[in-house]
């Protein structure tokens, strides 16, 4: 350290050197970086194993020093009940997309919240299929125009956006459920401190634990990324509202 | 310690793999191979192993990826459309290379078929079945005797191949009852530097993919798998010979069908035809080469594939033969099973021709 200068930020040992492919202000970069903050300070990145989805977050594995396994389009559900169920004392995630885990992988997510599975889910749900090119996604809003939506997401036909936090939050064996944001950075570290809440539970046991990230594409919106801050809050947050919707601390 | 037993071929199957070291087992009902979970099931507060009924095989198979990229010795029992339903994941597994074990017990398509016994998915089982170039290494028993020792060797080979592998048995085999020799059970330690079980501190954290954008990444990935199925294909080709020697007309029948076929064959010794049969035991790697010689001998006239399907394996057989004898076909479909009767006549058929 330079003299007169002080340390007051520094990238988490548990990302590597490697430089994200993420799009400019796009939050999947925020929530590894996150993610691997909390994974540091509770220093489990020996016992801890990530899974990976289909969706732009394919390369987490490439981002996040620890052990990794890329699944499936939709599978990481099961890939992670896998996992855990072989090596109950590791810490285990999967981290996945709306399209991976809210439409194709649906029957996946939900039957390993009903089981309970012992493992964490990162969801990043920004509204888009973001890898493919911005088509609709089971969360895309009603009206959003996307690459299959171009005439605005059509609920008579496609119904209304899914509501996975809502859903999964019914389940007994489901122990926490949370939905944040990143679009300021109170909001960030709002969003820090629940996804390491979930693994603190994770370690004593006590079910699924499900953090869904309200997220943003501004290149699949076609917009900036200050744009995409604005959607969330005039369009996403309305429908989509931030807060715990199950909590083990009240039962 | 070995023991003798009178046992169901499903129920076998399940013993062999706990005796072998079973870690985890995924499955998803159905006919005609449920008593594999269903016995897995009852054993299980005896043993250590996990079992997981799953919400479906698509599940199951992403569990197999999950457990045994993390380890474990895994194995899922399955039937042709639940077969099917793994294809995309099996994929997966080969090319992100976990060991594991598979077993279709095969019923007859396509569809949903029937529940009775068929070979119908042997171009499935020995093409690789899902997508991208892979195969997974396939035995093919024809007893209840082979349901339990190539559950041993199928482990085995899987772990020292870092490659999926499987029976490919049938609905007749999983469900008849036969004496068995059970082997003494294995302690399983698992010696897979690559699991992901938690990065080791200074240590590279592992990672398992099957995802090389980079097209030039991509095609050296599949020359490095390409060449471990060379290296199965030069080691691990199994076969059974039985009065082939001196025989002119060879049957080439598996599983089911070649045990049917022998029968066929001492009846047609009886009336006087010299004829033989050859059964593939590991119907990939084909024993191709072993096939190519006997075509050479001389007093070798012809060759006949005897299946449960509409000609799957005539189809390596003819490549094997390539032309230096004709190579003719019996086979019924939709779940009948040939009688030995029937399939010699077809072969007195051909000889009279
Ligand atoms: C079986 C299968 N179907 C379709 C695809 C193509 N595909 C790749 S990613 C993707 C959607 C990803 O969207 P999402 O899960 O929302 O992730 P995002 O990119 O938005 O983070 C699709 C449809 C695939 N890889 N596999
Ligand atoms: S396409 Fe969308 S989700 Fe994907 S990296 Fe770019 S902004 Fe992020
Ligand atoms: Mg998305």
């Amino acid at each position: 350290m330079k003299e007169g200068y002080k340390l007051i930020y520094q990238k988490p040992k548990t990302l590597r050197k490697k430089r994200m492919h993420y799009c400019p202000g796009c939050f999947h970069a925020t929530t590894h970086k996150l993610t691997m903050e909390v994974v540091e300070e509770l220093g489990i990145q020996e016992k801890t194993i990530g899974v990976c989805p289909v969706g732009c977050s394919v390369f987490a594995y490439d981002y996040m020093d620890v052990d990794m396994q890329e699944a499936a389009h939709g599978r990481a559900a099961a890939v992670a009940t896998g996992i855990k169920r072989m090596h109950p004392d590791k810490i285990v995630f999967s981290y996945q997309g709306d399209g991976d885990l809210a439409a194709i992988g649906t029957a996946e997510t939900i039957h390993a919240c009903n089981r309970g599975e012992n493992f964490t889910f990162i969801f990043i749900n920004n509204g888009i299929y973001g890898m493919t090119g911005g088509q609709m996604a089971p969360t895309t809003l009603e009206g959003q125009k996307t690459t299959t939506s171009p005439y605005g997401r059509d609920p008579k036909k496609v119904g209304l956006p899914l509501k996975m936090c809502e859903i999964v939050s019914q389940f007994d064996a489901v122990a926490y459920v949370e939905r944040v944001s990143c679009n300021t950075p109170a909001n960030a570290r709002k969003a820090k401190r629940a996804i390491k809440k979930a693994f603190e539970y994770q370690i004593q046991g006590l079910g699924t634990t499900f953090i869904e990230v309200a997220s943003n594409c501004p290149s699949g919106w076609k917009c900036t990324p200050e744009e995409s801050l604005e959607w969330l809050k005039e369009k996403v947050f309305p429908y989509y509202p931030l807060g715990i919707f199950k909590n083990p601390e009240e039962k | 310690m070995s023991e003798i037993k009178l046992m169901k071929g499903n129920e076998a199957l399940a013993e062999a793999a706990i005796r072998a070291g079973l870690q985890g087992y995924f499955g998803y009902p159905i006919t005609p191979q449920s008593e594999v979970m269903e016995y897995l099931a009852l054993e299980e507060p005896k043993h250590n192993y996990v079992l997981l009924q799953a919400e479906s095989e698509v599940a199951a198979v992403n569990m197999m990826y999950g457990a045994g990229g993390a380890g474990a010795r895994v194995m899922t029992t399955t039937s042709s459309p639940g077969f099917s339903l793994m294809q995309e994941g099996i994929s997966y597994i080969a090319c992100a290379q976990i060991p594991c074990l598979f077993a279709n017990i095969v019923r007859g398509g396509p569809g949903l078929g029937t529940i009775q016994s068929s070979q119908s998915d042997y171009f499935q089982a020995t093409k690789g079945g899902g997508h991208g170039d892979y195969h997974l290494i396939v035995l093919a028993p024809n007893s209840v005797q082979e349901m339990v020792d190539h559950v041993y060797l199928g482990f085995k080979l899987a772990d020292k191949y870092r490659s999926p592998a499987m029976l490919l048995s049938d609905g007749a085999i999983g469900q008849m009852m036969e004496k068995v020799q059970l082997p003494s059970p294995i302690e399983y330690k698992p010696d897979k530097p690559w699991a992901t079980v938690g990065k080791k501190s200074g240590q590279e954290r592992n990672y398992l993919t099957s995802l090389y954008i980079q097209p030039e990444e991509m095609e050296e990935k599949n020359i490095e798998l390409q060449a471990k199925f060379k290296k199965i294909e030069e080691n691990e080709v199994r076969f059974e010979e039985y009065k082939t020697n001196d025989a002119e007309i060879i049957i080439v029948s598996f599983g089911l069908s070649s045990r049917i076929s022998k029968k066929s064959v001492d009846m047609a010794r009886e009336a006087g035809l010299k004829v033989g049969l050859f059964r593939p035991i590991t119907v990939w790697p084909f024993p191709a080469n072993k096939i190519a010689d006997i075509a050479a001998r001389k007093q070798v006239k012809f060759f006949i594939s005897v299946e449960m399907n509409a000609g799957q394996m005539l189809e390596d057989v003819k490549l094997a033969v390539n032309g230096k004898k004709p190579v003719y076909f019996y086979g019924r479909m939709g779940g009948i099973i040939p009688t030995p009767k029937e399939i010699l006549t077809a072969v007195q058929e051909r000889s009279r021709s």
